[in-house]
């Protein structure tokens, strides 16, 4: 009976979002009585080092961390007020259950697991395994992940096992692992600030990962260019040298086009390309018709633009090239991110100092998260979970048989979708709130109400927990110990600093004793995250993503340690493709001729403009953090839609006026920002809200067909002026969907 | 002041608003941040401009405050007005070139950016220059300014007639000596600028060069 239990105003009311705006006990003085605890952040994949301030079990407040290389003190907004999620009054300290008409009820851990177990058994006795789901998310630990993983095969048996990170980086690393061989950036950051050129695709980087900006700014101190390829203007496209205002899902006409012309020039390295790849005459054939004229059309900007990159890019000594969700959220995301690392491949300019390629991962452990086992057709050490190579190897740490061992299991919008089919009867989440973060919210919560039963794990009542049956209390990032890999691929250590509160318990003891219920006390017997962690090793060892010589010894003196590390004497691997060497198997690249498609969803006479979403910088994801903490909130109180001033008198509209977006799907009201730094033909709405404020209520059910990930960055839809909504959602508080 | 310089470079600030939250977790300002992140014209373009206290040599705050509450610490930094003096007057609010201070009413009393002095004093950075992203705020030594960014830092100003020195660099092109403000701007914009540079409608329409 995964249905809200009360009216969702009433559930705001006893759970939140509400504001936390004080450190425990007031705002602290130096001097008295505290420890710093060095960690990292728990957002984005930056993984920014961190010292926290402790007093009393409480975290008080935070200390920059100037001596870890990534950031070297650095912290963006989020950073620097990560720390008022503790002590915070929203947070769940006892497992909660849902009370038909009353809400939810504090009950003992003992009768939440029992209940928990006793469900899940029910199910899978009448439906099979295949009928419970495991949403696991990428902001956890890997340890966590790993355990996840394990969790979904070993104790729940089912295949259906995947996270939020199939929302985030799964086109890139499909790419990736296509084209290079290793799904992982190819450099570490500190290559950025070398590089002549560098080309930004998709990536808004002042905004959903500040702390690279500075690493922009240096390369272009040392004279080095930057072009940047986004249908809004941002911060970071201010001072471009070459700003390409591309149609959204417009991208490989620029991609297309700049190699059209690197081929026709000379500006390519046949000699790299002839020794180090395959397939390149293909793509060249390919590439003949982007003339300049052709690809702009498809990229909807004057042809020069194309022509003036190509000039940039095509000669340039050493290069760097970034993308993000905008190229990635796409239903051709996979081939936006080929068609771009082409580019980095056709020049030979990778795998030396100032030379490569990287996506900028957006969770906190979106690089880790999907290495050890928790994606759906993944097991630990990047392996493939339908090799049976990979299969008898992880069967064999795992102790137990190959057979035994599920096969690949459903991505996780196809998972919501088996919800909605009611193939899929009962769901444990962890850090994961679809709610929010899945295309057609409707959709998702039809399908929420449909599960026989819901198990949430996660420290506030998210909008997703609201659905659940039973609601474990777990535990915030510095509640525990453990390692995270940042965007570079470097694997760093976060420590714990406080114990959960009350009895809210670390994730992996509660992942753990549901095993334990379920009959797999001896697979699951572990003490600490560091036995974990040990077992994670010897699962990743000669897997891609190789962490066996890594002890938390050694990340931690050396300010995090790059995979593939096989051995312990092996000091990591900060740059990969050295001398040419690619992952695969021959050791060569490989190229795949890319055609331009079109969206799912393209604008016609009824939804005539293009919908693209994307984050703001004082918010994470579904918010289920940031819209807590009051200076966030207060920086960016609600979602606005941004709309050039052309359209907006088109529609009459004015800034600040309320407008209604509307979609096939669904529809929010918001207010208007009228701006010129965004194409005429688009709109743009950030999506870290729920209810009537969801951008996710517009969006598309559509998916790239090999990494699954939805189309977020381009559905139709039509704005008209709107009232100011009187509802009563509207009238909540603005962190929890309201209007202000 | 010891040899560590505060520098500010506009080109280089995403508005982030991370200096404006840091400023207020700093153990002198417990809560209140001190800085001013300005959004030149949102509708224009997504400039941003952070201001700080520019710690002028000879403060035209102190000079006009009536009750003599603003000082100068030896080391060049110019505080918040004293509590047992101020008489909440503004005069310093009003004669500020850089339109720094801030007349706190529930405190009744002007406070200021005072380079988290607590920190400063004891040698560590003020908390907006050590956690700004961009490095449009950085506090570090004029040898490695110098050595690592494009442009030149200048503490000259003149507003109209005045000529003001401040601690404070700003990070500048290389040709540029003095930060000239013109009392009256009558020229909207600089001859040299097209005429609307962040519009993405007209950048569709043109052609780059």
């Amino acid at each position: 009976m995964a249905k809200l239990p009360i009216a969702v105003t009433e559930l705001v009311r006893q759970f939140g979002p509400t504001l936390h705006r004080v450190p425990p006990g007031g705002w602290p003085r130096t001097g008295e009585d505290e420890k710093l605890v060095k960690t990292h952040c728990c957002f984005c994949g930056q993984q920014c080092g961190i010292q926290l301030r402790v007093r009393n079990n409480k975290v008080v407040g935070f200390e920059p961390w100037e001596d870890f290389p990534f950031n070297r003190g650095k912290l963006c907004p989020k950073g620097v007020k990560r720390y008022m999620q503790d002590e915070h009054p929203d947070r769940l300290k006892s497992p909660l259950q849902r009370v038909e008409g009353q809400g939810f009820a504090p009950i003992s851990w003992d009768a939440a697991l029992e209940r928990t177990v006793n469900e899940i058994t029910r199910i899978q006795q009448t439906y099979g395994h295949d009928a419970v789901g495991m949403l696991g998310g990428a902001s956890l630990t890997n340890e966590k992940a790993y355990l996840v993983g394990k969790f979904a095969r070993v104790a729940l048996k089912t295949p259906n096992v995947d996270y939020n990170g199939r929302l985030c980086m799964v086109s890139a690393a499909a790419a990736a692992k296509k084209v290079l061989g290793i799904d992982r950036s190819a450099n570490p950051w500190s290559d950025i600030t070398k590089a002549a050129v560098i080309l930004a695709a998709g990536a808004n980087i002042a905004e959903c990962a500040p702390i690279t900006t500075d690493y922009l700014w240096q390369a272009r101190e040392r004279g080095g260019k930057l072009i940047v390829l986004d249908p809004r203007l941002t911060p970071i496209a201010r001072n471009a040298d070459l700003f390409i205002p591309v149609r959204p899902g417009g991208d490989i006409g620029v991609f297309n086009g700049m190699l059209h012309l690197m081929v026709e020039r000379g500006w390519i390295d046949r000699e790299f390309i002839a020794r180090h790849t395959t397939g390149f005459e293909q793509v060249a054939e390919t590439v003949k018709k982007y003339t300049p004229e052709y690809a702009a059309k498809i990229a909807g900007v004057p042809p020069e633009m194309i022509i003036r990159a190509a000039e940039m890019w095509g000669p340039a000594p050493t290069s760097f090239a970034l993308h993000a969700r905008g190229i990635e959220h796409h239903s051709k995301g996979v081939d936006n991110c080929i068609a771009m690392i082409q580019l980095v491949l056709a020049t030979g300019r990778i795998g030396r100092e100032g030379c490569g390629y990287a996506t900028i991962t957006g969770q906190g452990n979106g690089q880790g998260g999907r290495e050890q086992g928790q994606k759906c057709d993944q097991l630990p050490g990047s392996r493939d979970i339908n090799c049976l190579e990979h299969r008898q190897y992880i069967a064999g740490v795992w102790g137990i048989e190959e057979a035994a061992m599920p096969r690949a299991g459903l991505p996780m919008p196809r998972m919501m979708e088996a919800i909605h089919d009611g193939k899929i009867k009962g769901l444990i989440t962890i850090c994961n709130n679809p709610v929010v973060s899945l295309p057609d919210a409707n959709f998702v919560r039809e399908a929420l109400g449909k599960l026989g039963f819901y198990a949430n794990i996660d420290f506030f009542l998210s909008e997703t927990a609201r659905y659940a049956d039973i609601v474990l209390p777990g535990s915030l990032m510095e509640e525990d110990d453990g390692t995270t890999t940042n965007v570079e691929g470097r694997v760093i250590r976060h420590r714990q600093a406080v114990e959960p509160p009350g009895a809210a318990r670390v994730d992996w003891k509660i992942l753990c004793e549901i095993a334990a219920r379920l009959g797999r006390a001896d697979k699951f017997n572990y003490s600490s995250p560091r036995e974990l962690f040990d077992e994670l090793r010897v699962a990743s060892q000669g897997g891609v993503s190789d962490y066996s010589g890594m002890t938390w010894e050694r990340i931690e003196e050396n300010n995090g340690l790059f995979w593939p590390c096989p051995s312990p004497d092996h000091p990591g691997t900060p740059r990969l493709y050295e001398g040419g060497k690619f992952g695969h198997s021959d050791g060569k690249a490989r190229f795949f001729p890319i055609e331009w498609r079109p969206s799912a969803e393209m604008p016609d006479d009824e939804y005539p403009l293009m919908l693209t979403t994307g984050r703001v910088v004082s918010h994470f994801l579904s918010g289920t953090q940031t819209r807590r903490i009051g200076d966030l909130v207060d920086q960016y109180p609600q979602p606005r839609c941004e709309m050039h001033p052309r359209l907006a008198e088109k529609l009459g509209v004015a800034d600040g006026d309320f407008v209604k977006v509307e979609s096939r799907r669904g529809n929010v009201v918001v207010r208007a920002q009228v701006v010129k730094t965004i194409r005429p033909d688009t709109v743009f709405v950030p999506y870290h809200w729920p209810l009537d404020r969801s951008a996710n209520n517009l969006t598309v059910r559509a998916y790239d067909p090999v990494s699954q990930i939805p189309e977020f960055k381009i559905c139709a839809v039509r704005v008209s002026k709107a009232p100011p909504p009187t509802d009563p959602i509207a009238q909540l508080e603005v962190q929890a969907g309201g209007v202000r | 002041m010891s040899e560590l310089c505060f520098f500010i470079d506009h080109s280089r600030c995403i508005g982030c608003q991370s200096c404006v939250l840091a400023c207020a977790e700093c153990d002198t300002h417990r809560g209140t941040s001190m800085i001013h992140l300005e959004t030149i014209a949102r509708r224009e373009s997504v400039q941003t401009a952070p201001q700080i206290c520019m710690h002028c040599e000879d403060p035209i705050c102190a000079r006009v405050c009536p009750a003599d509450a603003i000082k100068k610490t030896p080391d060049g930094v110019v505080q918040s007005s004293l509590k047992p003096r101020c008489i909440g007057c503004s005069n310093c609010v009003l004669s500020c070139p850089f339109g720094v201070p801030k007349y706190m009413a529930e405190m009744d009393q002007m406070m200021k950016c005072d380079m988290c002095y607590d920190r400063s004093s004891v040698g560590k950075k003020p908390m907006c220059a050590t956690v700004c992203p961009s490095g449009a705020l950085t506090f570090t030594a004029m040898e490695e300014i110098q050595r690592t960014r494009r442009g030149i830092p200048i503490n000259s100003w003149k507003f109209g007639a005045e000529e003001v020195k401040t601690e404070v660099y700003v990070m500048v092109p290389r040709e540029v000596t003095r930060v000239n403000v013109d009392l009256v701007q009558i020229a909207p914009t600089p001859a040299a600028l097209p005429e609307d540079p962040y519009d993405v409608a007209a950048m569709l329409e043109a052609v780059p060069r």
